[in-house]
């Protein structure tokens, strides 16, 4: 039997691992923008589950919002990153460290 | 009947009119009015101080004690401007703005020339106010806006050529000099309040007798007398005013203004507010008695070393400097005898006859083009026979010549400094102020020959010479002439009190009861001799010690300047220790330079160098920012511009927030 909790563990695993995707990746920024992604993916079970559980459609409703605003922030992180890729060439985290005073 | 107020708030501030029409709207008015509008100010008060004079003495008036206005109000303190009007004042008056007058239209001669004569008669106009409202005040505290103000103005005055650095050092000298006596005097007022709870005289005055066995713990438990205290503080005041030993030192230096104010304001008046303010506080002063010694002491101290300075010098006017401030010490003295009277009739005589020798100075000064060193003079009388004959008159009188002004004021001083009964500084004083008079003698008739008598010194050069720029001392490009009416006039009009004042006076001023209640005598005096008129104590000046002592003076000097002026030389070698002392002037000058203005200078320095520049600058606020910068680099490292690691801290953030709000809502 597959209970609420094992969907809310599943969902904290998911968050756990795309954190640690975003800090502990050194090399690629596609990853972190992944990472994002997966994060966001691991809200969206915890909506899934909940809404199951409570009988209540909105949670997701909120999962569709939240898909199609994802979508849209990848494509702006993608092309962001093709441009960064242009004008620095190269996409390695460890060398954009310009977000400093 | 009652003085009218409205007469005496005139005389005060008519002359501030013109002060202040002279002051300000110079351009307007030109030279001409400048003159004008001050001299009619000066003359209206003078008029009307001799009306209010006539009305006290002869009148029937009383005395007038009123408070015209409030000043500041300050819990149960409220001061006001007010006048007292007495015969001590009402003589100060006439004195004040007669010297003032004559100065008035002396300078209109003297100042011809100059670019600054409407800023000087705005000046003198306003010492004048200045003047009378010190002596008029009937509070302490319009005392010390008079005293404040005449010290303002002779500070401008003496540094009226202001583009003269010796000018502009001797005033700023005068101004701190002045600066430490009026922080005793300032004490002194304090002092009054302290203890009197009022700073009005007549209260203050009344009260008086409640400062017997008074006493104040002002260091540790020693008890001090209130009296002492201060009667002694207010002296201070007097000693830098009235120019005293040891603050004399300002005087002789504000020669450098103007003759005519070197006549006013250091001469006949200002420098005799001291003396003035001492009478004015006898009520105070005869309850203590170790303040009257004090007085005593340096006012013979005074009379007698200053005196000594005189017979050295060689500028003219610096002689008759040194003169002055024997003078002041000789009436120092009669305060401290508790003379008071004496004092103050000296201070009229003294006025007149020094006023009188300073225009003569001055007119000798035109004469000579600016030329003030004796030295280069000799023979005048040929050509400035008017000057001649009143600096004659002015120096007879200086030297108590039995008959004119001096001789009356400066025996009744002596006599009563042999009478006083303070002990030791008696007996001291006593052979100071008749020495005096032997120097006195001496210094002025030396001042005399060298400058009329005798050969002459001075070449005049005809021709294209000298036309340019500086020539050399004792070269003229004209003969000397006398100089013009209305420098003479005043001359002539001075020396008519110099010979006169003295004989018709001092029969109710000194025998008889002139003053009335504004001076108190106290018991140290002793009663004044048999009067029997002028002319038997004249007489009678013929015996004693002080003619006879003169006369020597006079005698020496005339045989050792007019007859064998090679003797003056050899005295000179002969006695070059003596010499050099007083061609040193006692080092006043180079100890006061070392001491206090080296001193204050190392002070400011020290200030400068370990307060400012160490302190403030290099700890206070360097060191802010150097401490700044250093916490700035060792905090920097956590800006480290990786995206992930502000991540981590964000991370980090997040969990401590929870964590204290899980800690919290637990």
């Amino acid at each position: 039997m597959i209970t609420l909790a094992h969907f809310i563990v599943l969902g904290a695993v998911l968050f756990c691992i795309s954190v640690a995707g975003i800090f502990i990746n050194r090399k690629n920024i596609i990853i972190l923008l992944m990472a994002i992604e997966l994060m966001l993916l691991s809200v969206n079970m915890n909506f899934v589950a909940f809404s199951r559980y409570l009988g209540d459609a909105s949670g997701q409703v909120f999962v569709f919002f939240i898909l199609t605003v994802a979508a849209a922030e990848s494509a702006i992180g993608l092309a962001i990153l093709v441009v960064l890729f242009r004008n620095r060439a190269t996409i390695n985290v460890g060398e954009i460290d310009e977000l400093k005073g | 009947m009652q003085l009218d107020s409205t007469i005496l708030l005139i005389i005060a501030l008519a002359p501030l009119f013109g002060a202040t029409v002279a002051g300000l709207f110079r351009n307007q008015i030109g030279r001409a009015g400048a003159h004008w509008v001050t001299i009619l100010g000066v003359a209206l008060s003078c008029v009307l101080s001799m009306d209010v004079l006539y009305q006290l003495v002869w009148g029937g008036a009383d005395t007038f004690n009123q408070n015209l206005y409030t000043w500041f109000q300050v819990g149960d303190l409220s001061t006001h401007v007010g006048f007292l009007v007495d015969r001590l004042t009402a003589l100060m008056m006439v004195v004040v703005t007669f010297v003032s007058l004559m100065v008035h239209i002396y300078t209109i001669g003297y100042m011809a020339d100059d670019p600054g004569y409407q800023r000087f008669f705005s000046y003198i106009a306003l010492f004048t106010f200045s003047m009378l409202m010190l002596v008029m005040a009937n509070n302490f505290l319009q005392l010390f806006f008079g005293w404040e103000a005449v010290g303002l103005v002779s500070y401008l005055l003496i540094g009226f050529w202001f583009k003269r650095p010796t000018a502009i050092f001797a005033n700023l000298k005068a101004f701190l000099v002045n600066r430490v006596g009026d922080f005793g005097f300032l004490l002194g007022i304090a002092g009054v309040l302290m203890f009197f709870h009022t700073l009005d005289y007549a209260k203050v005055f009344a009260a008086a007798n409640t400062l017997d066995g008074a006493t104040w713990q002002i260091l540790g438990a020693t008890p001090w007398s209130v009296a002492t205290v201060i009667c002694l503080c207010l002296f201070v005041g007097a000693m830098g005013k009235s120019a005293q030993v040891p603050l004399h030192v300002w005087l002789p230096d504000s020669m450098e203004g103007p003759t005519p104010i070197s006549a006013l304001i250091h001469a006949a008046t200002m420098v005799t507010a001291g003396v003035f303010m001492v009478a004015r506080m006898s009520p105070l002063f005869v309850h203590s008695e170790t303040a009257l010694s004090t007085v005593l002491v340096i006012g013979a101290t005074t009379a007698f070393f200053t005196g000594l300075i005189g017979l050295v010098v060689n500028d003219i006017k610096r002689v008759i400097a040194y003169s002055t401030l024997s003078q002041l010490g000789y009436m120092t003295a009669a305060l401290g005898a508790s003379a008071f009277g004496a004092g103050i009739f000296h201070l009229m005589t003294h006025a007149f006859f020094k006023a009188l020798l300073f225009l003569g100075a001055g007119s000798v000064i035109i004469a000579m083009h600016h030329e003030q060193d004796m030295r280069y003079m000799g023979g005048l009388r040929r050509y400035m026979p008017i000057t001649w004959i009143t600096m004659w008159i002015g120096t007879l009188a200086l030297t108590g010549t039995p008959g004119f002004a001096g001789f009356f004021s400066k025996d009744a001083i002596i006599e009563a400094v042999r009478d006083s009964h303070l002990g030791a500084p008696s007996t001291y004083a006593y052979w100071c102020v008749l020495l005096g008079v032997f120097v006195t003698a001496l210094y002025s008739f030396r001042l005399l020959y060298l400058t009329f008598h005798g050969r002459e010194r001075f070449v005049v050069e005809h021709g294209d010479h000298g036309h340019h720029g500086h020539h050399e001392p004792g070269h003229l490009e004209h003969p000397p002439h006398e100089s013009p009416w209305v420098v003479t006039v005043p001359l002539i009009l001075l020396a008519i009190p110099s010979i006169v004042v003295g004989a018709a006076t001092v029969g109710s001023i000194l025998h008889g009861d002139y003053f009335g209640a504004s001076i108190v005598t106290g018991e140290h005096t002793s009663e004044p001799g048999e009067f029997g008129g002028w002319l038997s104590l004249m007489l009678e000046g013929f015996k004693g010690e002080p003619f006879w002592l003169a006369f020597g003076g006079f005698a020496v000097a005339t045989y050792v300047y007019l007859f064998n002026p090679a003797l003056a030389d050899w005295a000179k070698k002969a006695l070059h220790p003596l010499w050099t002392v007083l061609d040193r002037k006692y080092w006043f000058d180079p100890i006061y330079q070392a001491v206090f203005a080296r001193g204050s200078i190392l002070l400011g320095r020290g200030l400068w160098q370990g307060g400012d520049v160490g302190v403030i600058d290099n700890v206070l606020i360097d060191g802010t920012s150097a401490g700044v910068g250093r916490i700035a680099a060792t905090v920097r490292w956590v800006q480290s511009g990786y995206l992930y690691t502000y991540a981590f801290a964000m991370i980090l953030g997040l969990v401590a927030l929870l964590g204290g709000l899980w800690y919290v809502v637990r």
